[in-house]
């Protein structure tokens, strides 16, 4: 099933394309790559991918420049960002421009392929380290003085934050369902909604958090 | 008394060092040396050393003067506690040498010559058959043991710090001429026989006695200053194998730390943060070892400490953890009991799950700091192993339990491991931390 994915590549590291290339060529169809944000744009314009694994970090405006651009003109391509160990901004920037889910260069090929058939299916794909992100971008209480237009969005349930937490531990979502006694698609529909929130929630926007992950 | 040569004739001293011989060569011409008494190369006071450089004689000739003029009436003995108290100590640099050449050796011989004849012309003489074979050793040493010519010298002085193989070898190979040796030996073998026809008249056991005693020093004079080249190179031989020792000890340690932080860095070359916080801890753990000093002001954050612990033990245990880290916290003793207890949780997934990954989460939560260790390794059933995880008790849940924390294990047999710890979190700096220690029943497990 996966093998009908057609999958776009972006990466600065020739080296890490080649190895993901090689890893991935015969699970999904690998329809092209590219290194910088130019050549990205124009590649996944013409080659129409179902899944674009992103790297956060790129030369020229990052993989969010990639998103924006591509969102405008091909609002279905969906994206997955790939990265070594990010900032929690970039990696938060990057999900509120689009991407379904983050996963950090050190997953397994099979994990990848499942996070790849995951985003194509529309869900959302969270690593430990996006968990973690996600968790510290939503603790503590709005700052004074910012208003939260509306505060469904600004806080997360707590079966949410359970979910978080156990996905943070290193549990896949199927383990997540078992000690939750959940299903599966239960906490995909968690997961999806948290996705929901961190776009949509103006509280990522909030310099207060930025600062906050460096208090010494 | 006649054995007594071998115990008065001074053995070879050390090799002056080779920049003395090299300024030797140098200045010599220009300015003769300052008479003085050195501390390198001297065997009693430096009396005979510095004579030796002075005049440009091998010191051993003056040695042997000195030993031979003794026994005409001790006169040895008084001329050299004279010029020990006359020439004074030599400033730190040894003083340069005059080259020694054969000339002065033999003129130096023949005043001694000169000077033992008017000794005995003047009646201050222990005899002639005790003097006879003295002097006959002492020419057959000198002959043996000493060289005049500079290039030997040079190569003598230039080996000790160079090769030990080549050093052991060379100074086997001491004596430097088979006609020096055949001369010298004849001579020893001459003192020793005449030593031998005076005491002809004594008593039969006696004489028994004295021969052995003096074919032993006929051996030690032949053999006695090799042995002990021998001994001073096997010396400089353990000397340089410290050195060596201590250079790989060096090694060993800047490989463990500065070289494994240098390839961390290369890999988390995307991130500027963590390159900084390993860059830091590899300063600190540095200075700490060049200086044997903590290094104060370590303003760590919770994450930064995590992180290090964690690259710790995947450098050394080649483990792969994956770091989640939610929210900031003051690092107090609490918070490092936790975290050695993570860095123990870890390890024991390196050593005991049979897997390479590990997956560590840190919460600070709003009264407590919980931390998880989990790992997809094969597990054990906690009952069956009471013993073996006497390591987990005492290192991890006593631990923690000390600071007002507490661990537990959940484990299922090839299902994975996950160790849970919490201690209080640190309040604000005007709360006592203690008071918060009781008020953290109830994790956020389901």
């Amino acid at each position: 099933m996966s093998r009908a994915i057609r999958v776009f590549l972006v990466d600065d590291h020739a080296l890490f394309r080649a190895g993901v290339i090689a890893e991935l060529g015969t699970k999904v169809t690998i329809v092209g790559d590219a290194g910088d944000v130019d050549a990205a744009i124009q590649g996944i314009r013409a080659t129409r991918p179902d899944v674009v694994l992103l790297d956060v970090h790129m030369p020229g405006g990052g993989g969010r420049a990639v998103l924006e651009a591509i969102r405008e003109t091909h609002p279905d391509v969906r994206f997955l960002a790939l990265s070594v160990s990010d900032a929690a901004e970039d990696v938060i920037q990057v999900i509120r421009a689009g991407a379904r889910g983050y996963v950090t260069k050190t997953i397994s090929s099979e994990e990848l392929v499942r996070a790849i058939v995951r985003v194509h299916q529309g869900d959302a794909v969270f690593s430990p380290r996006l968990a973690g992100f996600v968790l510290d971008a939503f603790a503590g209480e709005l700052p004074p003085g910012v208003d939260g237009t509306d505060p469904e969005l600004d806080q997360l349930t707590t079966r949410e934050k359970e979910v978080l937490r156990h996905i943070a531990r290193g549990y896949t979502y199927r383990e997540v369902a078992g000690r939750l006694h959940i299903s599966i698609k239960t906490v995909e529909t968690h997961v999806s909604a948290v996705l929901r929130k961190l776009q949509l929630s103006n509280r990522h926007e909030l310099t207060a958090w930025a600062a906050g992950r460096d208090l010494l | 008394m006649s054995d007594t040569p071998a115990t008065t004739t001074p053995p070879t001293p050390p090799a002056p060092p080779a920049a003395a011989v090299g300024a030797g060569h140098a200045r010599a011409p220009a300015k003769p040396p300052r008479l003085a008494r050195p501390q390198q190369g001297r065997v009693v006071a430096g009396v005979a050393a510095g004579l030796g450089w002075r005049l440009g004689v091998d010191p051993v000739l003056v040695r042997i003067a000195f030993a031979v003029l003794a026994f005409a009436g001790g006169a040895g003995l008084v001329l050299y506690g004279v010029l020990w108290a006359t020439i004074p100590p030599a400033a730190e640099a040894p003083p340069r040498r005059r080259p020694a050449t054969g000339q002065q050796a033999v003129a130096l011989a023949l005043i001694v010559l000169g000077v033992l004849l008017l000794l005995r012309a003047v009646g201050v003489w222990f005899g002639d058959q005790v003097v006879g074979p003295i002097v006959l050793l002492a020419a057959g040493s000198a002959v043996l043991w000493t060289r005049a010519d500079t290039d030997d010298r040079a190569a003598w002085s230039h080996l000790t710090g160079h090769a030990p193989g080549d050093a052991l070898r060379r100074a086997a190979a001491a004596p430097t001429s088979p006609l020096r040796i055949v001369a010298g030996t004849a001579l020893v073998a001459l003192a020793i026989a005449g030593a031998l026809a005076t005491t002809g008249s004594l008593g039969g056991a006696q004489e028994l006695i004295i021969v052995l005693l003096t074919a032993l020093a006929g051996l030690g004079l032949l053999f006695g200053p090799w042995l002990w080249r021998l001994i001073d190179q096997l010396g400089a031989e353990r000397r340089e194998r410290v050195r060596q020792e201590e250079r790989a000890e060096l090694a060993a340690h800047l490989h463990d730390s500065v070289l494994q932080t240098l390839a961390l860095i290369q890999r988390s070359s995307d991130d500027p943060k963590r390159m900084v916080a390993l860059a830091r801890r590899q300063e600190r753990e540095l200075r700490t070892w060049l200086y044997g000093a903590t290094a104060t002001g370590t303003a760590m954050t919770l994450t930064e400490a995590v992180q290090g612990i964690t690259e710790e033990v995947e450098a050394i245990h080649g483990l792969t953890i994956e770091v989640v880290v939610v929210g900031e916290t003051a690092l107090d003793e609490h918070v490092w009991a936790l975290l050695a207890a993570i860095r123990e949780a870890c390890v024991n997934v390196a050593k005991h799950s049979g897997t390479d990954r590990a997956d560590v989460f840190v919460e600070v939560q709003d009264d407590q700091v919980v931390a998880f260790i989990r790992d997809r390794g094969r597990g054990f059933d906690p009952d069956s192993v009471p013993g073996d995880r006497a390591g987990i008790r005492g290192s991890i849940v006593e631990r923690v339990e000390r600071h007002g924390g507490r661990a537990a294990l959940h484990t299922e047999l090839d299902a994975g491991t996950e160790v849970e710890v919490t201690v209080p979190r640190p309040g604000p700096p005007t709360t006592h931390v203690s008071d918060r220690a009781t008020t953290t029943p109830g994790g956020h497990r389901p």
